[in-house]
């Protein structure tokens, strides 16, 4: 069978672009079809603005990467219009075991609160996560909106001209000039855009290797997450045991800092470390190995002039807490209605610092998280290892010691908090609505609140009144009224009012808060939309 | 120094509470014994709770 990562998807075709005498200009170029640059393009070319991008390769992600996709990524993906075949092939899990040496110290739900569409995770193969991707920019497509995947397109030379971008794209039939208004390099980790501009990336490497094994499996071990501290089976390591679609299971194995990589990934040498650990009576077969070292680093800045970088080319983390992907989600999903905005010349250029400053912050979240996740399970002295097992230890009797065990922090949205683009908070609500926080979802009529929400700005009133429609400086803003009527579960007094007894909350289209107040003050939130498209009020 | 990290004596009988925390690691290996202080300390921060006598206590033993 071949696999779909085998499988060229987008395979190099010649444009006309190739053949214009002068070079053609375009609205957007995105350098990568990863899971972030496909995102962008999806999300711009849903508001009508022409995105093209150009990939080196012709397929999804080789081999297996990324397999948790968490809540508020989905959430993204449903305003995307690709949410659903995600979540109807996922696994979903909410159980997790902890071992320590030979015995199981505790488990632990990840109780997902009531209420939300979505479930806290998923777990889903980053090729299945792109190919669907792919399906839905073929979707927009053929529905005629402008969005183009072009294969076997590599970018080999970038220069950012002060008015548009200067791009020489190499392929299998020799290079060609674009222009494009705007770039957004989502080439990954080694960002070849990123190193054509000279720009730095720094930040921690962790001195470790892990392998990671996806197996095919017809083994009766239930949908959870399984992790070791200190395995008979890998002693002084760790280990990971996940479940994924179709019978495969990824497993992630710690092996240190002084090993041979080339002998370790031999099938010779990890099909006895997998059957140490699965038992000698499993089955199994291999679909992929490879062994990886982390990271934890970012650019100093994702907006360069005309070049905004986003994804893993801008931030890297280790994957435990599985903040890759998903934070490269919440990069676009903040860029790309502030894009539309300034290209629109409906807000000023500076909007875009607004999603350096945001995405910063973001950045540094998830690599705090992660590097701490990092030196839990990879103790870097002998005393951060007797802390950890101590912590290992106590967690089997105690449960206070529970919260301290980190086999990784998993990827939750970041408030953004300290953002200019928040106006000041006027209503005595709920501190999880607070402005600069992600909208939590909540049952509404036979859908859900966050379908109701996003691309636009909304003006949300529970309980209150305000105009139907609101426009500031060409800008339109819905209104979505609801009122405690509308709250059979609850939900969206305990989420939105809190103490209050009606509110109203400025939305922006990136289902964030913006402002709230309690009733509607039409000075307050005409200010607070200028604000919140970074214009000083 | 955080004013309500109590650097005063403070343990009734401090001398019966000292002869019972080596009493505890009597017999025990080096490994042994520094696991059991590590899975002390953890105990009782945990049980003091508040993160600023902890950070002030952090502070303060490093004299
Ligand atoms: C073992 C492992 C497990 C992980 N687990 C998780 C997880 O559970 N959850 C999670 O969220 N994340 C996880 N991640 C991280 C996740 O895989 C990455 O964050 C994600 O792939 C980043 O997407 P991206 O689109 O930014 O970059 P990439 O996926 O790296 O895509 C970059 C694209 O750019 C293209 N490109 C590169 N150079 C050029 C060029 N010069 N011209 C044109 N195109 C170019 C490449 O062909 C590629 O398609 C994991 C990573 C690893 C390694």
């Amino acid at each position: 069978m071949t696999k779909i990562f085998e499988t060229p998807l987008y395979p190099y075709t010649r444009q006309a672009d190739q053949n214009a005498a002068q070079p053609v200009r375009r609205k957007v170029v995105i350098i990568g079809a990863g899971p972030v640059g496909l995102a962008a393009a999806i999300d711009l070319a849903q508001q009508g603005i022409e995105a093209i991008i150009v990939d080196e390769n012709d397929k999804v992600s080789f081999g297996s990467r990324a397999i948790c996709f968490a809540k508020r990524p989905l959430e993204i993906l449903d305003r995307l219009g690709c949410g659903e075949p995600m979540v109807d092939k996922g696994v979903v899990w909410n159980l997790g075991k902890v071992f320590f040496d030979e015995r199981q110290v505790y488990e632990f739900n990840l109780l997902p609160e009531e209420g939300h569409r979505r479930p806290a995770f998923i777990n889903l193969q980053q090729y299945y996560f792109e190919e669907y991707l792919v399906n839905r920019a073929r979707e927009l497509q053929q529905q005629g909106a402008p969005i183009e995947i072009r294969g076997g397109n590599k970018l080999i030379k970038i220069d950012d001209k002060g008015d548009h971008v200067d791009l020489t794209i190499d392929t299998p039939e020799g290079p060609y000039q674009l222009e494009a208004d705007w770039v957004i390099a989502c080439d990954g980790a080694s960002s070849p855009t990123r190193q054509m501009m000279g720009l730095d990336f720094v930040g921690r490497i962790f001195e470790d290797n892990f392998l990671i094994a996806d197996v095919i499996m017809d083994a009766p071990f239930p949908t959870e997450r399984w992790f070791w501290f200190d395995p008979p089976f890998n002693k002084g390591q760790s280990a990971l045991l996940h479940k994924q679609p179709d019978g495969v299971w990824r497993i992630d194995l710690q092996l240190g800092w002084d090993i041979n990589k080339e002998e370790e990934k031999k099938p010779e040498n990890v099909i006895p470390r997998l059957k140490a650990m699965l038992g000698d009576d499993v089955n199994f077969e291999l679909e992929w190995v490879s062994i990886y070292t982390f990271q934890c680093r970012r650019m100093e800045n994702f907006r360069h002039g005309r070049v905004l970088f986003a994804g893993d080319s801008a931030h890297q983390v280790s994957p435990f807490g599985a903040r890759g992907a998903n934070s490269g989600l919440q990069d676009t999903d903040n860029l790309c209605w502030k894009l539309k905005l300034v290209m629109d010349g409906k807000a000023p250029e500076s909007l875009l610092d607004s999603y350096d400053d945001e995405r910063v912050y973001g950045a540094d979240e998830n690599i705090l998280n992660s590097s701490r996740s990092t030196d839990f399970i990879t103790p870097k002295s002998d005393m951060s290892r007797l802390l950890r097992d101590a912590v290992l230890d106590l967690s089997e009797h105690y449960e206070f010691a529970r919260p301290l065990v980190n086999s990784g922090r998993l990827s939750v949205p970041c408030t953004y908090d300290q953002s200019e683009l928040n106006s000041e908070d006027k209503l005595d609500g709920p501190t999880r609505s607070r402005p600069g926080s992600p909208c939590a979802d909540a049952p509404l009529g036979e859908g859900f609140l966050l379908d109701q929400l996003g691309d636009q700005f909304t003006l949300l009133t529970i309980n209150a009144d305000a105009p139907n429609e609101l426009d500031v400086d060409g800008i339109k803003i819905k209104r979505l009224a609801l009122s405690s009527a509308d709250d059979t579960s609850n939900a969206i007094k305990e989420r939105y009012l809190g103490n209050a007894q009606q509110a109203v909350y400025l939305i922006r289209p990136d289902q964030h808060v913006a402002a709230r107040h309690d009733t509607f003050d039409q000075t307050y939130f005409t200010n607070a939309l200028r604000r919140a498209i970074g214009k000083s009020v | 120094m955080s004013e309500r990290l109590n650097l005063k004596p403070n343990i009734a009988n401090a001398d019966d509470f000292y002869a019972e925390l080596l009493a505890a690691h009597e017999g025990l290996s080096k490994e042994d014994s520094d696991a059991l202080n590590a899975r002390l300390l953890l105990i009782l921060a945990n049980h003091i709770g508040d993160r600023d006598i902890l950070a002030a206590a952090l502070k303060a033993a490093k004299i």
